[in-house]
């Protein structure tokens, strides 16, 4: 995590307002970084919520959630020498597939 | 070493463009779908936005949507979208198919409505091999409804409508939707997945999208029948259901491909489901073997106007006596003069020896109902319809009636009665079969208004061969002839038939 050279291979964005909390990511998520979080949505579910770290950008998660647009997985396409930890959050998406 | 370069990140999954950005189902809840946690129809919706997304067909998908749970399917997909009747995805897909071809028809159906309500409209839609990708969402039960046993409910599961199980004595089997399709030989691509695992999972989206493909492929009727988790009804966590998915489910329904031609099908284009284009309108007649000149032309003015025509004509008598064709010879002949018509056959499932009858109706004004209860002219073909309907004919009216003396009880003051052996005059004729016809001459003098040239058009389009048009018509000149010499002294016409309007 802290490590300067071990870049994130993904990156793992859980939409609040969309996420029921069913948990079927948790149980699907290869190296486990995905747990419930102690907050509730306006909906009054409590929701998904990524470690922060861990990430490996699989996709599965994505596929075994039942909404369409609550997770969003970003995967690593060109390494940069900054820490993984600067770089999420406007980071530049293109691609579909 | 560190480089000033900042790493890149790309969308791997993300929500497909095939899905609406909001949805606009409700003021409130525009984020979400309807689903419950954890429900399967979620992740399909996922997997099939993704397969439309990835084949760049969204501009030319149709999804026909079921009744249940997976009904609201046009409020989440920016696709055409036809939302059916129960159990009828698979008919309004045929008609999509058939008038837009070229388009990415998607039948979505739960258990309930495919396979219940809806068994007969896929068992045909996939034996005639329609050109549809349908998604058939298992769960086992009926989970829109609350909880009531499906076919394909498992044996031993407990639903509102089997508290004890289900017991195969009294319900049956679990139906096996894919292996009965997978018997059939136009069916291109048969698979069930299933939403118990990772690896499942997985695996559901590739048929998906196969489906999907072989359909924008014009491959024919492929099927994908997902196992998928109803946590609500099955009263389980999410994640229970999903393990019981792959841990019970399955071993009712094992997953697998239960019928792939692809390669052939792609091999042999010829056998690709393309649906004959409909001929054109004018081809018809030629196709049906009908001559224009046969077919009634509506010479409007062919009848005197200002002159009121009300003929209600009840035939009635054997089957086999011809009844219905000298109704339709009647109307038809009214249509060719241009009048309104109706011709409704009432007649038992008997085709020949029963009892058989029909109501004619021609008339100048548009007609309020074909059913002739009180009919000016009734054509009594045998004793039994003559008793059965003569009390019905109107004050006025006429009896043509099949015999040689008219029965004394069925005499009524104010109907004219014509009572003649017609069967014997037309065997004399030829056959007996013509009696009909000579009866129809009498009813023709009793009408007349209809021109000769409409009856002889009608006659020639009904009766095709030649032989017997000739028969016919002269047994219809011999009826008109013994109309005129019964009541050539005084001919008494009706004036409910024909009546002229007075003039201002």
């Amino acid at each position: 995590m802290s490590e300067d050279k071990k870049q994130e291979r993904g990156i793992l964005k859980i939409d609040e307002e969309e996420c029921k909390g069913c948990g079927l990511c948790m149980e699907a998520c290869p190296p486990k970084v995905i747990a419930m979080g102690e907050r509730l949505n306006r909906y009054g579910y409590r929701t998904a919520a990524y470690a922060g770290a861990g990430c490996t950008g699989c996709g599965i998660c994505f596929l075994a959630c039942p909404e369409p647009g609550a997770i969003t997985v970003l995967r690593l396409v060109k390494p940069g020498g900054a820490s993984a930890a600067t770089a999420p959050e406007g980071a530049t998406a293109c691609a579909s597939n | 070493m560190s480089s000033p370069v900042v790493a890149e990140y790309a969308v791997a999954r993300g929500k497909a463009k095939s899905f609406y950005d909001r949805y606009e189902r409700k003021s409130e809840l525009q984020h979400q779908t309807h689903f419950c946690a954890g429900c399967g129809h979620g992740t399909i919706h996922k997997m099939l936005a993704a397969a439309i997304d990835e084949l760049g067909v969204q501009d030319r998908t149709i999804l026909v949507g079921p009744v249940g749970c997976g009904v609201f399917t046009y409020y989440y997909f920016d696709v055409g979208n036809v939302q059916a009747a129960h159990g009828r995805a698979p008919a309004v897909a045929t008609a999509i198919c058939r008038s837009r071809p070229g388009s990415v028809i998607i039948s979505y159906q739960g258990d309930g409505d495919l396979s219940a309500i809806g068994s007969a409209e896929i068992l045909h839609a996939a034996n005639r091999g329609e050109n549809i990708a349908v998604l058939f969402v298992n769960n086992a039960i009926y989970s829109m409804t609350g909880g009531q046993a499906a076919p394909t409910t498992l044996l031993g599961q407990k639903s509102t409508t089997t508290p004890l199980g289900r017991n195969a004595a009294t319900e049956g089997y679990p139906l096996h939707v894919s292996e009965l399709l997978a018997t059939l030989e136009a069916p291109v691509y048969i698979e069930r997945v299933g939403l118990g695992d990772n690896k499942q999972i997985a695996q559901a989206a590739r048929a998906i999208r196969r489906a999907v493909e072989n359909q924008s492929r014009g491959l024919g009727f492929s099927l994908v029948e997902v196992l998928s988790p109803c946590p609500t009804i099955w009263k389980m966590s999410p994640v229970e259901a999903q393990h019981w998915v792959r841990e019970t489910m399955e071993k009712t329904f094992p997953l697998g491909v239960f019928c792939d031609r692809t390669k052939e099908r792609l091999a042999a284009p010829a056998m690709q489901s393309a649906p004959v284009p409909a001929p054109a309108l004018d081809e018809l007649p030629r196709i049906l073997g009908v001559a224009d000149a046969d077919l009634p032309e509506g010479h409007a003015q062919a009848i005197a106007g200002g002159q009121i025509v009300d003929l209600q004509v009840r035939i009635a008598g054997f089957g086999g006596q011809g009844v219905l064709l000298l109704g339709e010879v009647l109307a038809e002949a009214g249509l060719d003069a241009g009048l309104e018509v109706s011709w409704l056959p009432s007649y038992g499932p008997e085709m020949r020896s029963g009892t058989s009858n029909c109501h004619v109706r021609l008339a100048r004004e548009a007609i309020d109902s074909p059913l002739v209860s009180a009919p000016n002219v009734l054509v009594a073909m045998n004793e039994p319809s003559l008793r059965k309907f003569d009390q019905s004919v109107r004050p006025g009216g006429w009896v043509i009636y099949n015999g040689e003396e008219f029965p004394a009880d069925c005499r009524r003051e104010g109907v004219h009665v014509l009572a003649l052996p017609f069967t014997e005059l037309a065997n004399g004729m030829g056959d007996k079969r013509a009696a009909n016809m000579v009866m129809m001459g009498a009813v023709l003098e009793i009408a007349g208004v209809l021109p000769d040239a409409s009856v002889a058009a009608a006659l020639r389009h009904l009766v095709r061969n030649p032989r017997w048009v000739e028969l016919d018509e002269r047994a219809m000149a011999r009826g008109r002839d013994l109309f005129q010499q019964a009541f050539a002294a005084t001919p008494p016409r009706s004036s409910q038939i024909r009546g002229t309007v007075s003039e201002p």
